[in-house]
């Protein structure tokens, strides 16, 4: 088990969703699909320990430091492609002086800090390390761009980086494609399924079609509670199912059918 | 360019116009000639006054904002320090400077202090009032992605609440840059024989209505100036920011 959220939340006297046992599995993509307003950012937020708006009695557990992916990219704008994928590490406080001297926005690290987590960094500094995942998410050539000068799926695909530079082993992603057009959607599902390899994925998503291509298990939340879907079909290794193939498609139809029931 | 040289002759036209029109004593009225010539005869003397009014306006401005920052900053931390301060802060703001600036005086005398002291206060509110505002309006996904990444409350506003709130910083700063020779004249008319304000009481006082003229002419100019350097400088600093 890596991640568990069991017990029920309610907004003011209403019941947001009714009572729940949600577990994310190392290592795989679960997916929490729903229509808008179930509660399914809820949960998210719960495991990622942020603020709900919600009243929620229950159990939150997990055993592993998250990740966050939002719909919004929440990039900042006056920080470069470079600066925003290390933005963690600005935060607190492990860049090395050097990089920092070369982004604007901060001075000094804390020596004390600096040393603890360079012995949890990988071995690679973070500015290469940051480099190399730019690279991978197919933004070399704009490493030194400004969010503004990026489109919505060049965002999204910083916030991978940013996401992937925090190396942790739970990821949740919190509709975060849903805002992108048909294709880039598709472009970033197989590119986050390569890139998040081996991971914990919470994908949080009100779309049949991404949870039919990303979900090793897929859980259908609605007014009435928490269904697990059967996934029979095999994900291959390390890549989003083929958004064309019947056995893909037919699911997306069986998953819209349970959303509409 | 050409339309504020058109504005001002339009101006001139419409003063000089107005004294051949209403037959207006000079004393009432000096003619636009007649304050040209006033600051030309007393351009030492109003270069002297002008150059403690400026002293007076920077170190104000200077200090009126870093305290006013520095207040935004500590209220940003503590919601329940903007709970008690920002009541008292209106209530201040209540309080006419002008009512404030004989008792200045009469606690800091009669050199630059007093005259800084009301500049201070004209200043300080504008640029802590817009501050705080911008520092409580930093984005939410910015702040959820930074509480996940673990960061502390401190480098969350070092890294992004103060970075964020920069343009309503600025907002203020501008603001407050209008408004500073307005809180060193104040002070120079209270008490003191220096500065722009002290000639303009004396001049008044002597019915020297053109070098009264003269002055405020100097100071509208020297406002204008200091206003859009303190613009540029913003812009050119924090352009990164969104200034």
């Amino acid at each position: 088990m890596t991640a568990l959220v069991r017990g029920q939340a309610w907004v003011g006297e209403t019941p947001l969703f009714a009572p729940i046992d949600l577990t994310v599995a190392p290592g795989r993509w679960t997916c929490l699909l729903g229509p808008s307003g179930v509660g399914k950012s809820t949960i998210l937020r719960l495991l990622a320990g942020l603020e709900t708006g919600a009243r929620f009695q229950g159990e939150v557990t997990r055993d592993a430091p998250v990740a966050l992916m939002a719909q919004d990219p929440g990039l900042i704008p006056w920080l470069d492609v470079a600066g925003n994928v290390t933005l963690g590490a600005r935060l607190r406080g492990t860049l090395p002086a050097s990089f920092l001297s070369k982004y604007p926005g901060g001075r000094e690290t804390d020596p004390v800090e600096g040393s603890v987590s360079r012995g949890a960094e990988p071995p690679l500094d973070p500015a290469a390390r940051a480099a190399h995942l730019i690279e991978a998410v197919g933004l070399a050539d704009r490493i030194h761009h400004l969010p503004a000068n990026l489109s919505g799926g060049q965002r999204q695909r910083v916030a991978l980086a940013r996401t992937l530079f925090e190396d942790r082993s739970l990821v949740l992603l919190d509709e975060p494609f849903s805002a992108l057009d048909a294709r880039t959607r598709a472009q970033m599902q197989d590119l986050s399924a390569r890139l998040l390899h081996r991971r914990s994925i919470l994908l949080v998503t009100h779309d049949p079609a991404e949870a039919a291509r990303l979900g090793d298990r897929i859980l259908l939340l609605r007014e009435t509670g928490l269904t697990d879907w059967p996934v029979l079909l095999p994900r291959p290794e390390a890549a989003a199912r083929p958004f064309d193939a019947p056995e893909v498609l037919a699911l997306q139809a069986e998953l819209m059918r349970g959303m509409m029931a | 360019m050409r339309t504020a040289l058109a504005l001002i002759l339009t101006v001139l036209c419409l003063w000089q116009g107005l004294i051949w029109l209403a037959q207006m004593p000079p004393f009432l009225l000096p003619s636009p000639r007649a304050v040209a010539e006033a600051l030309w005869l007393n351009r030492a003397e109003i270069t002297r006054h002008a150059g403690f009014t400026l002293a007076e306006v920077l170190l104000g401005f200077v200090l009126g904002a870093a305290l006013g920052a520095a207040l935004a900053i500590a209220m940003g931390f503590s919601d329940r320090l903007t709970g008690v301060l920002r009541p008292i802060l209106t209530f201040s703001q209540t309080i006419p400077v002008f009512a404030l600036a004989p008792i200045l005086t009469l606690w800091l005398g009669f050199g630059m202090a007093p005259k800084i002291a009301v500049t201070v206060l004209i200043v300080f509110f504008p640029v802590a009032s817009a501050f705080l505002d911008g520092l409580m309006r930093t984005p939410q996904a910015a702040l959820d992605l930074a509480q996940v990444m673990g960061a502390s409350r401190i480098r969350i506003m070092r890294h992004l609440r103060i970075p964020a709130a920069l343009p309503s910083l600025a907002t203020g700063l501008r603001l407050a840059a209008v408004y500073a020779p307005i809180g060193a004249v104040i002070g120079e008319w209270v008490g003191g024989a220096r500065g722009l304000g002290a000639l303009m009481i004396h001049a008044n006082g002597r019915m020297k209505t053109d070098l009264v003229f003269a002055a405020l002419l100097v100071l509208s100019v020297m406002t204008v100036i200091f206003a859009r350097a303190v613009a540029l400088a913003l812009h050119r600093a924090w352009r990164r920011y969104g200034v």
